[in-house]
């Protein structure tokens, strides 16, 4: 078990992540992030590292890919946009990571809310599964059903919304949430001068939404912009457009809108065109769906930026929990990936045409 | 321009001396003096205009299941039935499989009708052929066609990709004709036709019949799966009327597409005094409960009383009181 360290090969591709983030968290600096998105090119990167090691420990002559493994990965169903992109992008780092390692069992499982995840969680645990990857609906709910998980010894990472009891995941995989809020909020001050009108829709009243609300209030603190309107959009492009639709009809003058996700932009977009508003100068929106970052890169003065918040972070977090057990890669800790700003000038890295998200 | 729509069968009804069928239309109106002591705008003639267009896909939606719910069924598939039908219809537009703009668009719609058609058939065939509760049958439905949208989309949403096409179709939500909005009209032509099968044809007598009691029914020589079954085809109909509008509005189709709208159809239904157990029908009414519930929403974004955390029980807390006041001038 201790040839890597032999090798040395253990500490290269992920030199950066583990404890030291976390420490560095704690102290309240920003942490290490090297690639915002694990997009295809630097996941082909990874992948190449990662063949390499593979290739290594054949060399040593034991067949540890061969080891049985049961992974069990746990996430809601695709009832919006980004969720609709984490399962595509479980789906096909499933086929991706069972086809490097042979001995590798991924059950890849989708429940529509917090109860049914607690059940197939416990579904799941039944079948004898040594890791799980789970993105659970909701942090409160789920901390418990998942504490009993690690109980049975399993490895347990958490993608996305941290749990209640931070001290249950081996590993914690997450995009940042203040940093959206805030990236979006000082985006807007700049470019309004710092002062102005503006609408926030919010997403449903979950933790990551708090954090990014707190993230915007900072990200605009100092400034003269007011915000007029908070309203909750439901990650829904039909009940974005119906608050846009009403924010329009109450205040006569809005500087920007900032709707921190891009499925609910695609509403307010058609809002605002409908209404015909000349007032408003320009949307933030956030996630990275296609379409939006398409319209970053073409120039578009209604978009003119997008906040990184990438569904693969997912794909992210299968790949180190199989790594743990096949390559003996130290990666308990934290990885948080950067909240990006997509401007016209790096729109092209962040832009998957095949994706259906 | 909503004044006129509720205003008119309200008077009519009137002649009838039946204060039940008005109910709905005093909820409205008391919804109205409420909305612009709210708010100034809530009067402007946009914000209303806005309401009452985007009404429109619950609204259509409602007037199928009052033929259901007036039979004695229920059909929760509804909400799903329309992503299904929005996925499909674009899926195919998107092949371009017709020469022509117009033609396109034409023969799209006419596949989502049909699409609709046999989805109600469907449900209608399985509920009276299989013998099993609607409840049951259209809840399993309610999955499968969120299931086969969500298949269709790959999990991410199913978008119209000509712009071009998009812009040809985008007037049938966004245009009017003299400063009607086009799907206003779409709400009042569904509305005059469900009314008139409804109230003015055998069709529409046996509906109400079965709804009342079966067994009568079929001892009277209907046949009783045959209107059922009707109901639930009128219902994919409608559903697919609901998607013609529906997809110019943003051109896509997404997870989220009819989420919930089959409750949103019941409680329509309901308020507009159509009686869950059967029997009983009333269209306008389920025109006017569409446009409360669109309304509740719209006048809580304008106020700034209520915390957006409290919204819902607000939104819950005026339905029950719409209710209240109806049963209230029925007694009378």
């Amino acid at each position: 078990m201790k040839r890597f360290s032999d090798t040395g090969a253990g500490i290269v591709p992920y030199g950066h992540t583990g404890t030291v983030v976390e420490e560095r968290r704690r102290k309240g600096r920003p942490p290490f992030v090297r690639e915002a998105f694990l997009g295809r090119e630097n996941m082909k990167n990874i992948l190449m590292g990662l063949a390499a090691l593979a290739l290594a420990s054949a060399a040593t002559g034991v067949q540890a890919q061969d080891r049985q493994v049961n992974m069990a990965v746990s996430i809601p169903a695709a009832d919006h946009g980004w969720t609709g992109g984490v399962v595509y992008h479980a789906e096909r780092a499933k086929k991706t990571l069972e086809a490097r390692y042979p001995g590798l069992k991924i059950t890849v499982k989708t429940s529509p809310d917090g109860a049914s995840q607690a059940n197939a969680l416990e579904d799941l645990t039944a079948q004898g599964i040594d890791a799980l990857v789970t993105l659970p609906h909701n942090s409160d709910e789920l901390t418990d059903p998942i504490r009993q998980v690690k109980e049975k010894g399993i490895f347990v990472t958490v993608v996305d919304r941290a749990l209640s009891d931070q001290t249950i995941q081996d590993l914690y995989v997450a995009g940042n949430n203040p940093e959206l809020g805030r990236v979006a909020g000082e985006y807007i001050k700049k470019e309004l001068g710092g002062k102005g009108d503006v609408v926030v829709i919010r997403g449903l009243p979950i933790v990551i939404d708090e954090e990014r609300q707190k993230g915007f209030d900072e990200g605009i603190k100092g400034s003269d912009i007011k915000v007029l309107d908070r309203q909750f959009g439901n990650w829904s492009r039909d009940d974005a457009f119906k608050v846009m639709q009403d924010y329009l009809a109450k205040y006569k003058k809005i500087d920007a809108v900032w709707c921190q996700d891009d499925d609910m932009a695609v509403g307010v977009l058609e809002a605002i065109q409908q209404a015909d508003r000349k007032d408003i100068k320009f949307v933030v929106g956030g996630a990275g769906m296609k379409e939006m970052i398409k319209r970053v890169a073409d120039g578009d003065t209604m978009i003119p930026v997008d906040v990184l918040y990438p569904p693969a972070m997912i794909a992210t977090a299968m790949e180190l929990t199989a790594s743990n057990f096949y390559d003996q890669i130290p990666i308990r800790g934290s990885y948080i990936l950067d909240a990006t700003l997509v401007t016209k000038e790096n729109a092209k890295e962040f832009y998957f045409p095949d994706s259906p998200f | 321009m909503s004044n006129t729509t509720a205003a008119q069968p309200a008077k009519r009804s009137l002649g009838d001396i039946d204060l039940r069928a008005v109910a709905p239309f005093v909820a409205l109106a008391v919804l109205f003096v409420f909305g612009a002591m709210v708010n100034p705008n809530f009067l402007g003639l946009d914000n209303l205009t806005n309401v009452v267009t985007r009404s429109a896909f619950i609204a259509i939606i409602a007037i199928g299941a009052t033929f259901v719910i007036s039979a004695g069924g229920l059909d929760l598939s509804v909400g799903s039935m329309a992503a299904f039908v929005a996925g499909t219809m674009i899926l195919f537009l998107n092949t371009g499989a017709v020469a022509g703009d117009s033609g396109m668009i034409a023969a799209a719609m006419c596949l989502a009708l049909a699409t609709g058609a046999l989805c109600g058939l469907a449900n209608g065939l399985i509920t009276t052929l299989g013998r099993i509760e609607p409840f049951i049958v259209t809840l399993g439905t309610m999955g499968i066609f969120r299931a086969l949208t969500i298949y269709l989309a790959e999990g991410g949403s199913i978008a119209m990709k000509s712009q071009e096409l998009r812009a040809a179709y985008r007037p049938i939500y966004f245009g009017n004709v003299l400063g009607v909005p086009i799907p206003v009209i779409v709400i009042l032509v569904v509305a005059i036709l469900g009314a008139f099968i409804l109230y003015r044809t055998r069709f529409g007598r046996h509906v109400m019949a079965v709804g009342s009691n079966e067994e009568v029914a079929r001892y009277s020589g209907i046949s009783v799966n045959r209107v059922r079954t009707l109901t639930y085809v009128i219902q994919g109909i409608c559903v697919a009327i609901a998607v013609l509008v529906y997809v110019p509005r943003l051109g896509a189709a997404t997870p989220t597409t009819g989420l919930l709208w089959e409750l949103q159809a019941i409680t329509a239904v309901v308020i507009g005094g159509t009686a869950l157990r059967g029997g009983v029908g009333r269209i306008w009414g389920t025109i006017c409960g569409a446009l409360i519930l669109e309304l509740v929403g719209n006048i809580m974004v304008l106020s700034d009383m209520v915390s957006e955390y409290l919204i819902g029980a607000v939104q819950g807390a005026i339905i029950i009181i719409a209710m209240l006041i109806q049963r209230s001038l029925g007694r009378r």
